[in-house]
């Protein structure tokens, strides 16, 4: 996926948005940035296929050596797929972050939360301010 | 992210925003948690060398005819029959035995020391203990003859740890570096620079810790550095030196210790001499009940999921104890924990369990320390 056409949380989950049977799903991910920031990652637990999750709920963890990071939910809806393999694969996560490092996809019950997602450009200038 | 805009910088500050170091809050210190990654730092430290900024750990000074009688007094270990270059692990307590902090103290000669008002002893403190000890230690010194003096700003602090870190500092002093024993120190030149140097470290490995005066740090830190980036060594941070000290069951204040914990519980017998002597705290550790109080264990898990500071520990259902640090240990590629528990379920062996966010996984009791060095 190209990262410049993904929206973005300012907790750093990457969100695309596709149509679906009728219904708007949005794939979820970790930033590039935040991978990075994360570094030695050890262990990630998955969102549950099924969980109805809202905007700022923690879905799922990811811990590195140095601690463990939650990761949130951009949108509200329910959690649809999962990316099976991520967990025994991590290394994906910092190899292909916005491609093959997808974490979940989760069909949309609202609008609720879109309003709140950055372009690209715009979250390219977050990061820059909190890497300083 | 912490802003780093009102805290302390060391004279290697520019160096380690310079070369990726990603600066935290450490108690007020803006240091580099890690420069890339922290399982490379570890290894590169168990493998070959690792250099570390330590220059927010307090040093105090010492001067006065009655140091010696005045720090045997303040600190549980022995220190009155200490000979120059002798360096002593012990803890600082208060009245209950509580420990204010563990520290190192440096006994030194003062005529082999060139630099002007050489103090006869030395002690490095946690940096976010300094000012407490330090309060503690000026409101005593009264009684004594002796005087406190703390040298934290106008010095540095260098480590250099590593199966490497010997041999790659040698070159750089005035002394013969590989014959300097294990917890000795000596008042050398490094690079021509007056500096305390010791054999002595936080990481499990062989190596050496340098106090330079802070305006010679950057040199001595850049030319280590080039020398042992020749051999696969690189600069380390605080990251990696928790990861390195957990697995060499080193306690942590903060951590392992604090002021509701006495060294007995922590298992730090070795660094408290009770017989003829008195000091701080004494009398609380004479009467310390043996079984009475959670003691100091470690914990190996399988898995890949971290235990760390705060997670219950437990017994089947029932809680009987607390997780003080943990992390993914990066030598071991398993899980490790140290943790305070019940006596009864103390011994090496027994299958516990800790809840890690509502997951109750299996740990079970085996010695400290996990990782001990080859000879």
């Amino acid at each position: 996926m190209n990262p410049e056409t993904l929206l973005y949380a300012k907790t750093h989950e990457w969100v695309s948005l596709a149509e679906e049977g009728g219904s708007k799903v949005a794939t979820v991910g970790i930033s590039a940035f935040a991978v990075e920031a994360l570094t030695d990652l050890v262990f990630m637990e998955l969102p549950k296929v099924g969980q109805q999750v809202k905007p700022g709920d923690s879905i799922c963890e990811i811990e590195s050596v140095k601690a463990v990071s939650d990761l949130y939910s951009p949108v509200e809806g329910e959690v649809v797929e999962i990316n099976e393999p991520l967990p025994d694969t991590l290394e994906t996560l910092s190899e292909d972050p916005f491609g093959a490092g997808w974490v979940c996809k989760i069909k949309l019950a609202s609008e609720t939360g879109l309003d709140k997602l950055m372009d690209y450009a715009t979250y390219q200038k977050a990061c820059e301010e909190e890497a300083h | 992210m912490p802003t780093t805009a009102n805290l302390a910088h060391t004279p290697l500050h520019d160096w380690h925003a310079a070369h990726g170091g990603r600066m935290v809050d450490f108690a007020g210190w803006s240091m580099p948690v890690q420069y890339a990654s922290i399982v490379d730092e570890h290894n590169a430290t168990r493998t070959a060398a690792g250099l570390f900024d330590i220059s927010h750990m307090g040093r105090l000074a010492f001067h006065g005819p009655d140091t010696a009688k005045f720090l045997d007094a303040m600190v549980t270990r022995r220190i009155a029959d200490m000979k120059p270059g002798q360096i002593r692990y012990g803890l600082m307590c208060n009245a209950d035995g509580g420990i204010l902090d563990d520290v190192l103290v440096y006994r030194w000669d003062g005529e082999l020391q060139s630099m002007p008002n050489p103090p006869s002893f030395h002690m490095v403190v946690n940096a976010s203990n300094r000012q407490k000890i330090l309060d503690w230690l000026v409101d005593r010194q009264v009684e004594f003859a002796a005087r406190t003096e703390d040298l934290t700003h106008s010095t540095a602090m260098i480590a250099l740890q590593g199966p490497l870190a010997i041999e790659k500092t040698d070159p750089l002093c005035d002394c013969e570096l590989t014959s300097l024993r294990y917890y000795r120190g000596i008042a050398t030149r490094v690079l021509g620079h007056d500096c305390y140097l010791s054999r002595t470290g936080y990481t499990g490995e062989d190596g050496c810790e340098i106090i330079c005066p802070a305006e010679n740090a950057v040199e001595i830190w850049e030319t280590l550095h080039e020398s042992i980036e020749e051999s696969e060594g690189m600069a380390v941070g605080l990251g990696a030196r928790d990861t390195l000290r957990l697995e060499a069951g080193m306690p942590l204040y903060g951590h392992e210790l604090s002021e509701n914990i006495n060294p007995l519980q922590a298992g730090l017998d070795f660094a408290v001499n009770l017989p003829d002597r008195d000091f701080i705290g004494r009398d609380a550790l004479v009467s310390a009940t043996e079984g009475a109080r959670p003691v100091r264990v470690g914990l190996q898990m399988d898995g890949r999921r971290a235990a760390r500071d705060g997670c219950p520990v437990l017994e089947g259902d029932k809680p009987v104890g607390t997780v003080t640090s943990g992390t993914y240990s990066p030598t071991f590629e398993r899980p490790l924990a140290m943790a305070y528990v019940k006596p009864a379920v103390s011994a090496i062996g027994t299958p516990l369990s800790v809840d890690i966010r509502g997951t109750q996984l299996p740990a079970t009791v085996v010695p400290l320390p996990f990782y001990q060095r080859g000879k």
